[in-house]
Formats: structure tokens, C-alpha cells, sequence
């Protein structure tokens, strides 16, 4: 067992765990955080998606010990005193989602985007979030959302 | 998919990493941003009782300048390259191929040495420091040695790196003023090439006085089109010379044949985007 500290939504956690343990299993069966899910397991589908030091990563393709010392944000940690985070509400808005499972890493990626390009165009929507996948093949009314929570006008 | 179970050191200099590497030997597999590594281990592809994280090792990320080489840090990841200056200016080619290298996530977290030493010939980087004459920083306990881009890759995931050492750098010769693009064939989002071309031109006026074109997954290394690069000397950047050179893109080459395509069809990719690369890296 290898000691971690992290700071997991702005709250410091300290545990023992194997080496071996991934990043995604650590968030949900030692701390609870099931908001963020378990999609492939393969890293290509990027359900998993969360900020490590303030960059997506699919979190099921880190260690939990590479994570020691650094600082995780997840789904459940971007709203605040209740309010949703703009993304958030954007998702909501635009109701970006059919089954919803791939929503919390798209949320997180689209996170990542915007603050990468505070104002990307259609095309560069699609392709920040080219390491997300839909299986209900639901990116239209995504790439709305994305393009809400950044200010931009939608096409129709 | 849960990997097998295996110790972990996580050194912070490259000397304890190598001591871990010496005393751990065959046992012993090195993560660097872990992006091949992790899935193969939790496919249980591998599965080495000893992982040495080298990603507290702060000496080896950032790209800095040496004379008339750039010097990139193995453990730089694609997305601090990808966004780097430096290489922009000097190796427009690396810059271009990471722009569609794997998706953000993976560029956030994969390293640049990480994947050069992973030597997938299928991966996005080895056809442009190819291109570009890259040499390799490779560290052991008896201190440093440069291995070129052409001796580095030996074969199917196979490099000069020896078991007790570390690719620590790769040296870039600045190449200012060429013009860099990577043309890459894929079917869907953030696959592996199927086949990609990349390419680094030095154009004067209209004419092309030197190219250096590297190729992606048309063997078991990335492979240089010598044979194209010689004949595109003195042509004028048009589509009609660039095509004729590029003719002869897939000669000596032995690509693989599977669900994507076979060799053939591979063959015939490669003259196709051996002509956009070249034209694109031209600016014409």
C-alpha cells in the first residue's frame, strides 16, 4: 500500500492504497464520488473525464498514486452554494443529453475547452471534444451547450 | 479492467530512477505519462511487478534551446510541445502533428519520450523527429549517450533504449524557416493513423530547395521517403511536380495489412498524402 494525499474538490483526503488502483476507482469506491463513471474502461470514451491540476484527463487512465500530492476537480465539485456551474446549467439549458451517461466527462472536457478557447467555433467544438463519446450519438445539442456556456450565439 | 499487482517507486532525479531501474531489471517497467502503458497493463497485456514513475522527476520536462538544436524533456507532455514557441518556430512539423495527436485528454497527460519510447509505428511523433534528424538523449549509469532518430527505432515497439536506461531527451536541429504540416488518414475521431505523412520543406520563392519526409505505419519504424524527398529538390511547389515526386512515396516501405486496409491500399495513401504534406508544408 502506497500513502496518498490529494485534494479531491477542494477537500484534502489522505489514504493507503495499492499502486495498482486507478484514479476513477479511487474517486468512486474510496471517497463515494460516484458522479464520475466508469464508461469503456478502455480510455477511449472519456466518461471518466475529470481535472487533475486544472486539465482534463480520463481519470481511468491515472493512477490513483500519480495523483498524490496534486489536485483533483470532479462533476460533483463544480457547483457551488447550490448554483450550477455555467456549464452545468448550459447542459441543462440545452438539454444536452439522451441517456446522460456520457454527460459528466463531456462537461468536464468542455470545461477544459473553454478555458483553453473561451470562444471556439463549431469545428474547434468538435474537435476539443473528440475524446468524448455520445452513444446515442447526441452531439448536437453538446456542441449547442458548449457554444451557450461560452457566450456565443447558437445556430438554429 | 484492474492492472495486476505491482510495486511502485516514484523517484525525483534520474539518478534514484536508474539505481530503481538497475536493482529492479527485467521486473522492472518505466510510466512516463502512461498513456499506452496503462491500458496494456489493465488488458493485462503486461504485467511488470515493478512500475518507477518518472513523473516526479522535474529536470525532465520543458523545451529549451542549445545552440542550434531545441532540447524537449522526455516527460514534456504533448500538450505543453504542442504549445510551445519555440517549436513552433524551429519544428513546425511536431507542432502540426500534435494538434491531431490522440485527444486532449491523452495530450494533457502523455509525454513526448514516453511516446518515442513506446515506438508504435502506428504513434504521431516518431515520422516527424525522422524527418526532422532527431537525436535521442538516452541516460544510464555511465552518463549520457546520443543515439540518432534513424538508429533509435529498431523495429515493431523496439528502440537502442537498453534496458538499464532512460530516454531522458530528444535534440531537434532547429529547422527555422521550414515550413512543417502532418497529413494524417484516419476513419473516426482520435484514431491511430492508418496511414500519415510527415512533412518539412524549405522553400525559396516558388521552389522547393529541400524536403525531409517522414512516414507513419508503413512498417514496423516510421520510415523516410528518400526517394520522394531527392526528387522534389529544385521543383516548383505545384500540384503537377509535387504529385510526380511524390509517386514514389511508398518505395522500400512494408506496411501492414489489416481491418483498415491492406498494404496496397496503404501504399497508394501514402503518395496521396505525401502530396498534401509536401504542398501544405510549401505553403502553396
Amino acid at each position: 500500500m502506497t500513502r496518498i494525499e490529494v485534494t479531491v474538490d477542494g477537500a484534502k483526503v489522505s489514504d493507503d492504497v495499492e499502486p495498482r488502483m486507478l484514479l476513477v476507482q479511487y474517486l468512486r469506491e474510496k471517497l463515494g464520488k460516484t458522479g464520475t463513471v466508469i464508461g469503456c474502461d478502455t480510455s477511449n470514451c472519456g466518461a471518466c473525464t475529470v481535472h487533475l491540476d486544472g486539465r482534463s484527463v480520463k481519470s481511468c487512465n491515472v493512477l490513483a498514486v500519480q495523483a498524490d500530492g496534486h489536485e483533483v476537480t470532479t462533476i460533483e465539485g463544480l457547483a457551488t452554494n447550490g448554483e450550477l456551474h455555467p456549464m452545468q446549467a448550459a447542459f441543462h439549458e440545452c438539454h444536452a443529453l439522451q441517456c446522460g451517461f456520457c454527460t459528466p466527462g463531456m462537461i468536464m472536457q468542455s470545461i477544459d475547452l473553454l478555458n483553453d478557447n473561451p470562444k471556439p467555433d463549431e469545428k474547434q467544438i468538435r474537435e476539443g471534444i473528440e475524446g468524448n463519446l455520445c452513444r446515442c450519438t447526441g452531439y448536437h445539442n453538446i456542441v449547442r451547450a458548449v457554444q451557450t456556456a461560452s457566450g456565443q450565439e447558437v445556430g438554429k | 479492467m484492474i492492472p495486476a499487482k505491482f510495486d511502485y517507486l516514484a523517484p525525483t532525479t534520474v539518478e534514484e530512477a536508474l539505481a530503481a531501474l538497475a536493482e529492479h531489471g527485467d521486473d522492472a517497467k518505466i510510466i512516463a505519462g502512461g498513456q499506452s502503458l496503462l491500458p496494456v497493463l489493465r488488458m493485462r497485456l503486461n504485467a511488470p511487478e515493478m512500475i518507477i514513475d518518472l513523473g516526479r522527476i522535474e529536470s525532465l520536462r520543458g523545451v529549451t534551446e542549445d545552440g542550434d538544436a531545441l532540447v524537449i524533456g522526455a516527460m514534456t507532455t504533448h500538450t505543453d510541445v504542442g504549445k510551445n514557441a519555440l517549436v513552433a518556430e524551429h519544428a513546425a512539423v511536431i507542432t502540426k502533428a500534435i494538434e491531431h495527436l490522440a485527444d486532449a485528454q491523452v495530450r494533457h497527460r502523455g509525454t513526448f519520450g514516453g511516446a518515442l519510447a513506446h515506438a508504435d509505428p502506428a504513434g504521431d511523433l516518431g515520422a516527424p523527429v525522422l524527418a526532422l534528424d532527431a537525436e535521442f538523449v538516452i541516460t544510464g549509469s555511465g552518463g549520457e549517450r546520443r543515439v540518432s532518430a534513424s538508429d533509435f527505432f529498431e523495429d515493431f515497439m523496439t528502440t537502442a533504449i537498453g534496458d538499464d536506461e532512460i530516454l531522458t531527451a530528444v535534440r531537434i536541429p532547429k529547422h527555422t524557416g521550414w515550413g512543417g504540416h502532418y497529413e494524417k488518414f484516419v476513419r473516426v475521431a482520435h484514431q491511430w493513423p492508418i496511414v500519415a505523412v510527415a512533412a518539412t520543406v524549405r522553400a525559396e520563392g516558388g521552389t522547393i530547395a529541400e524536403a525531409r519526409i517522414g512516414l507513419t505505419n508503413m512498417g514496423s519504424t516510421p520510415l523516410r521517403a528518400t526517394a520522394v524527398e531527392q526528387a522534389l529538390v529544385g521543383q516548383p511547389a505545384t500540384d503537377e511536380a509535387v504529385r510526380r515526386a511524390a509517386e514514389s512515396a511508398a518505395e522500400g516501405t512494408n506496411p501492414p495489412s489489416d481491418l483498415n486496409g491492406d498494404a496496397d491500399y496503404r501504399r497508394h495513401l501514402a503518395t496521396v498524402l505525401t502530396r498534401r504534406a509536401v504542398l501544405a508544408a510549401a505553403g502553396a
